[in-house]
């Protein structure tokens, strides 16, 4: 179980605990949250479960494979140093506390 | 009782994405969505591929968790299809004989495999694949059978084929037209990927059509044969050979339909108060005006924002980019846009290193980009294509080294 934050474009948040295994874009799918589309299913192809990594984080998160820092090259919001596919970003006691912004648009 | 504001007739990934983006875009009307299946609304792709190869359970495919519906205050009817559209009345029947009166009804009703009308085409073994059912119908006969026949070499049967011949199956594929994945795909690409399947062992037969179906006495396929004579022996069939609307509804109540539900560029029928998206509906194509049906997850996903937006009182025409993907022996195909009437293809990378893209021109412009493990160019394609950004030229394109993330980048867009 981890805690994450998923805050939204306006302001506001949602802490939702999610189980281990599970990625970032699972939990906010079996959270209802708005804001992350998920078309591909998770299978880094799409581009709609864009999330931007909070710019204090020091969670250890996974290197970007290639594929993922190719998607991200097409986003429908602009790409910054922090994006990340939250469907390549797996859930685990160690990313604790992780904050991710959603992006104002998925596709 | 106060009548439904909007009924959502179709609890796929049309009908499903348009109630849930009803509520996020603020109406807060009733909502309620009609389902044909026994289950929530769930993902279709994973269950020509991690589904069947057995990978999860049906439960992994949910396109929402299990407390959406009440969470958002959206009725669901499941295992109820609707039966009859009496639009003077504004009311439709469901099959248990609940009628349901609208104010918008949306029709999102996906379509349906097409069947092999051949002798033998019933028996037991020839299965098609398009509901979670049939996909775990499919998973199990494929653990205890080793021959299998795919007959069509569109992208549920390719998919299919490499499914099972991962798992070890012996697989047949035939295709009746000179190339695989004829209407949605370059010959270009058609070769890859049959030089892709053979390489792995799938038998591919094109220009070959299945002639009949015969069973061993007790009623179970055992063996197809081809026009012209030939024979292969196979305990298992999957029929992939096309989907065909579900329109019945809407005929039935007199609205216009040709191989799809028709609607305006507001995805509109005739009738204002009826809209239809996803695989049942053709609509105009927003870059040629032509009449359109796509099956894709974005075209539904995106179909579903544009009519909930119109409900929420901000219409505006269907214009998203169409884009696809597909997942075969570990090859992922994206295709940006559609490269129907293109008359050049220009190769962007090595197709030997299986890491290329292919990009398909009408003279000058730039209709479709077709990569192989090559997301940026896929990506970039969408993004320039869906902005009217400027694209590469076929001779840029064609200039040794070229590569799209430096393309966006001198192009500033
Ligand atoms: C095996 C498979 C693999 C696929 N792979 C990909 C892929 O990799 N990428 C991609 O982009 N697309 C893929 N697709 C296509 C994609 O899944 C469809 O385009 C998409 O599901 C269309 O959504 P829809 O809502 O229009 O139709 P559907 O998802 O089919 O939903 C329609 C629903 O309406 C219900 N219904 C029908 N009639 C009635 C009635 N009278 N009353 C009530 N309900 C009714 C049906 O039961 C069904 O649940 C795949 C499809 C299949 C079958
Ligand atoms: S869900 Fe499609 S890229 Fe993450």
């Amino acid at each position: 179980m981890a805690k994450i934050t998923y805050r939204h474009p306006n302001g506001t948040e949602t802490v939702v605990d999610v189980p281990v295994p599970n990625t970032v874009m699972r939990g906010a799918k079996i959270n209802n949250i708005d804001g992350i589309e998920a078309q591909c299913g998770g299978s880094a192809q799409c581009g709609t479960c864009h999330v931007y990594v909070d710019e204090a984080n020091t969670l250890p998160l996974p290197a970007m494979h290639e594929s993922e820092d190719d998607v991200l090259y097409g986003t429908a919001a602009p790409r910054r140093a922090t994006s990340r596919l939250s469907c390549q970003l797996p859930v685990s006691e160690e990313i604790d506390g992780l904050v991710v912004h959603l992006p104002e648009t998925q596709s | 009782m106060a009548a439904p504001s909007v009924v959502v007739i179709g609890a796929g990934q049309a009908g499903s994405d348009t109630a849930a983006a009803l509520r996020s875009q603020g109406f807060d009307g009733r909502i309620t969505l009609v389902g044909a299946e026994g289950v929530p609304p769930y993902q279709r792709p994973p269950l020509s591929k991690q589904f069947l190869a057995g990978a999860g359970g049906g439960g992994d495919l949910a396109l929402r968790p299990a407390s959406f519906h009440a969470e958002r205050d959206i009725e669901f009817v499941a295992r109820d299809p609707a039966v009859r559209l009496d639009r003077d009345a504004r009311r439709v029947a469901l099959a248990s004989g609940r009628t349901l009166g609208y104010r918008h009804l949306v029709l999102a009703l996906g379509a349906r495999p097409r069947r092999l009308a051949v002798p033998g085409g019933g028996l037991d073994g020839v299965l098609t694949l398009r509901t979670l059912t049939e996909a775990g119908r499919l998973r199990d006969a494929m653990r205890d059978t080793g021959r299998l026949l795919v007959v069509g070499g569109g992208f549920v049967g390719l998919e299919v084929a490499a499914t099972a011949r991962a798992a070890g199956l012996a697989v047949t594929v035939v295709e009746s037209g000179p190339r695989l994945l004829a209407r949605a795909v370059s010959g270009a690409m058609s070769a890859h990927l049959l030089a892709e399947h053979r390489a792995h062992g799938v038998r591919v037969l094109l220009s070959r059509e299945v002639a009949a179906l015969h069973g061993d006495g007790a009623g179970r396929v055992r063996e197809a044969e081809l026009a012209g004579g030939e024979r292969i022996a196979a305990d298992l069939v999957l029929v992939g050979i096309g989907a065909v609307p579900e329109t019945a509804l809407a005929a039935g109540a007199g609205l216009a339909v040709d191989d799809g539900v028709l609607v305006d560029r507001h995805l509109r029928t005739g009738d204002p108060a009826v809209y239809a998206i996803g695989d049942c509906a053709r609509f105009p194509d927003p870059r040629t005006g032509r009449p359109l049906r796509l099956e894709s997850v974005q075209n539904a996903a995106d179909q579903a924002r544009c009519v909930a937006a119109a409900l929420c009182g901000a219409p505006r025409p269907y214009a998203a980019l169409p884009w696809f993907w597909t997942e075969q022996f570990g090859l992922r195909l994206q295709i940006a846009g559609l490269g129907t009437g293109h008359d050049r293809v220009v190769t962007v990378g090595d197709p030997r290193t299986g890491r290329f893209s292919l990009l398909c021109y009408r003279g000058e412009r730039l209709l479709a980009t077709e990569s192989v493990n090559r997301p940026a160019d896929h990506m970039i394609t969408r993004r320039l294509m869906g902005a009217g950004a400027p694209l590469p030229t076929p001779r840029q394109a064609a200039a040794p080294g070229f590569g799209f993330k430096e393309f966006r980048q001198t192009a500033a867009v």
